[in-house]
């Protein structure tokens, strides 16, 4: 799979690419045009311009600037999880619990704040401490027992899924958090995590600007830092990495974490979006938002990928899902739908890359 | 010993960052709402028999952390304290698993089991088994077609095809045309019957819309994708309380006039019913389906008596749950036993 490492760093790559570079007949003679179309988020943008062309024209509700809004919101709450992910994926781990660890963190804000009778931002504050300590502990456990992550956060996945419940259920009698909409603090914390605004008529959610702010900061950090070179290097091969003194334990361990802030952030929007959290919800988002990164060109071995493809892997998967109920298809195939579109889609997006490499 | 003078200094300074983070925290509680405001209650009891330990079990196909099973089982729990019975209870949404988890029950050697007869044939071989061992088994919430079939006692719950056409009915009374009803789970059978009874009685059009039930991000941007798409919906029936909750958000933010009706309650609902967010639920009573159940194996035991004479199943609902009559379930709904 050569022609995903677009953005490969230094570490990886042997120390003096650039002389042999110039002498190698088969970079010089592409156009820039196709070395464009051969990164991975280009061809994913194309198949999800696809994707929305196709609904376009079958589906008239979608031309209208509030179902695009919806159809953004729905990406966002995928998005926003796919960007840690994705840093994790090319870091070279998966991260299985991230799907109920959302809820955790929403449990966590909205017993504390209620059983406790606290202001909101004490639960929400603790939960951040919480998310990013499962993270800590995902990461630190990788990292001691050298474990696959896909093992080690099964693990947490399970634990959370049950202690999720468990504890719900021990502290409220029910299985669903209390409605905490009346207490101090929501509001200015709803205005953070759940609120909306108008442009020009059309109701945006705010969680699409967090997405698209996060969305430049990973790649801000990813092209243009250290730690981003760390991430590529553990990614591409540890040992090595290890050998040119790229501190891998911190890396992947601090991406873990990473994956933990993501959980809080999108785990503060449910609950502030919807008052309160029912304990048994999240299972199943995880491997969603590991899709979002796979179709956003993350490579599923780690070493390559971008964090701009997650954010076209997470539009995809929302634009899909809404765009079926906007089409007003008989909602038995849903699921089939949803599958053969993402498909097609990834086929595109691979049919532009081989095209686009091809000499 | 000059290592207690450090110690005893951390000690100092852990006591001190505590105590100043207590008070920080005590400046933060809020004054409003929280556990402070819950009003206070005892859970419905009854004193307890004096009738020998028994001991029984309850296998239901709950999801995990579905709200409406666990006021099943309250019910449950609440008969099995009253009756001096040992409740096990155990659950899982896969027809094979449930099958072993009765299985299980029947190694125990209970005195008594209830299940839920979700997918009927699943079941039938490990209910013959518990018959062959003697011990008695009743029905409640699913199987009310089946469970005389696979040669059960008794039966607690409600017809979800009866339930639908209740709902059907009471959609043509407020005069809706076009209706859609949410399925939080495709292809569950208890869900599809009760759109497909709606659909029986609706005179007007019923549409179904599949969502993702464990993603309620997810759920909210397809209703109003839905709504959206068929500004035509005056009435958005879903299957379960949070899910209505849900799509009154996405009423709200579609700037669609549908109003909101469904199955089942929890003590939001109840809430959102008096402030007007959604107009009824239909309540199939799940606290009475656990308590009757467990109930019915002591009755059996200690005086032989059948409820519903074994022949007819005991229906616990449909109920409708409306502005008029919201006031005196929601006390028992903010307990979570309604």
């Amino acid at each position: 799979m050569s022609m995903t490492r677009q953005a490969e760093p230094a570490v990886t790559t042997p120390p003096a690419p650039g002389p042999g570079r110039q002498t190698d007949g088969r970079t010089s003679r592409r156009s820039p045009a196709l070395r464009l179309l051969a990164r991975p988020e280009v061809g994913v943008l194309l198949g999800a311009l696809a994707v929305l062309v196709f609904f376009l024209v079958t589906a008239p509700p979608v031309r209208d600037g509030s179902s695009m809004a919806n159809i953004l919101y729905q990406s966002s709450t995928i998005g926003i999880m796919a960007l840690p992910v994705a840093l994790l994926m090319i870091g070279g781990e998966f991260d299985l619990s991230a799907g109920v660890a959302v809820i955790t963190s929403a449990l966590t804000a909205s017993m504390l704040s209620y059983q406790l009778t606290m202001n909101i931002w004490v639960g929400v504050i603790v939960a951040l401490a919480v998310s990013l300590g499962i993270g800590l502990f995902n990461g630190w456990l990788l990292v001691k027992t050298g474990l696959p992550s896909f093992l080690v956060t099964l693990g947490t996945f399970l634990i959370l899924q049950g202690v999720n419940l468990a504890v719900t259920k021990l502290v409220t009698g029910n299985v669903a958090t209390d409605d905490i909409s009346d207490m101090e603090g929501f509001a200015q914390a709803k205005a953070i995590f759940a609120s909306s605004f108008d442009i020009g008529g059309v109701n945006v959610k705010i969680t699409v600007v967090w997405w698209l702010v996060f969305a430049a900061l990973a790649t801000w950090v990813l092209l243009r830092t250290k730690y981003g070179n760390w991430i590529f290097a553990v990614g591409g091969n540890k040992e090595s990495a290890r050998a040119v003194g790229v501190p891998v334990t911190f890396t992947k361990i601090s991406l873990f974490m990473l994956v933990g802030f993501g959980a809080w952030f999108v785990g503060m929007h449910q609950l502030f979006s919807f008052n309160t959290v029912q304990s048994g919800e999240g299972v199943g988002q995880e491997l969603i938002y590991i899709a979002a990164a796979v179709i956003g060109g993350c490579l599923l071995t780690g070493g390559a990928g971008s964090a701009i493809g997650p954010v076209f892997g997470a539009f995809m998967f929302g634009l899909v899902q809404q765009g079926i109920v906007y089409a007003g298809w008989n909602p038995d195939w849903f699921k089939a739908f949803l599958g053969v579109m993402l498909l097609g889609a990834v086929l595109i997006n691979l049919w532009v890359q081989r095209t686009a490499t091809r000499r | 010993m000059d290592r207690s003078y450090p110690r005893s200094r951390k000690l100092a300074s852990v006591v001190a960052v505590a105590a100043a983070a207590t008070l920080t925290l005590a400046g933060c509680s809020s004054s409003s709402g929280g556990k402070d405001a819950e009003e206070g209650g005892a859970n419905a009891s009854a004193g307890k028999a004096n009738t020998p330990r028994m001991t029984v079990a309850l296998v239901t196909h709950q999801a995990p952390g579905d709200t409406f099973w666990d006021i099943v089982r309250k019910g449950a729990e609440a008969a099995a304290a009253k009756d001096n019975i040992k409740l096990v209870y155990s659950a899982d949404p896969n027809a094979g698993n449930q099958a072993n988890l009765v299985q299980n029950a029947i190694d125990q050697k209970v005195d008594g089991i209830a299940i839920t007869l979700a997918k009927p044939d699943a079941l039938k071989d490990v209910v013959s088994k518990a018959k062959a061992a003697n011990i008695p088994v009743v029905g409640l919430n699913s199987g009310v077609s089946e469970w005389q079939k696979l040669g059960l006692m008794q039966f607690f719950g409600q017809d979800e095809t009866v339930a639908g056409e209740a709902l059907g009915k009471r959609l043509n009374q407020a005069g809706a045309k076009k209706a859609v009803c949410v399925i939080q789970e495709q292809g569950n059978i208890g869900l599809t019957q009760r759109c497909d009874g709606v659909k029986k009685t609706f005179k007007g059009d019923l549409q179904t819309l599949n969502v993702n039930g464990t993603d309620m991000p997810s759920v909210k941007s397809t209703i109003t994708a839905k709504l959206k798409q068929d500004g035509g919906i005056d009435y958005v029936v879903a299957l379960g309380a949070p899910y209505a909750l849900t799509a009154a958000q996405s009423v709200g933010e579609s700037g669609s006039k549908a109003k909101v009706a469904t199955f089942d309650l929890n003590k939001s609902l109840t809430g959102a019913i008096s402030k007007g967010d959604i107009e009824f639920a239909v309540d199939q009573q799940p606290w009475l389906q656990g308590y009757l159940a467990i109930d019915s194996l002591w009755l059996y035991k200690n005086n032989g008596n059948y409820m519903g004479g074994g022949e007819q199943p005991v229906l616990t609902g449909p109920a409708f749950v409306d502005k008029t009559n919201v006031e005196t379930i929601d006390k028992f709904a903010a307990k979570g036993t309604r």
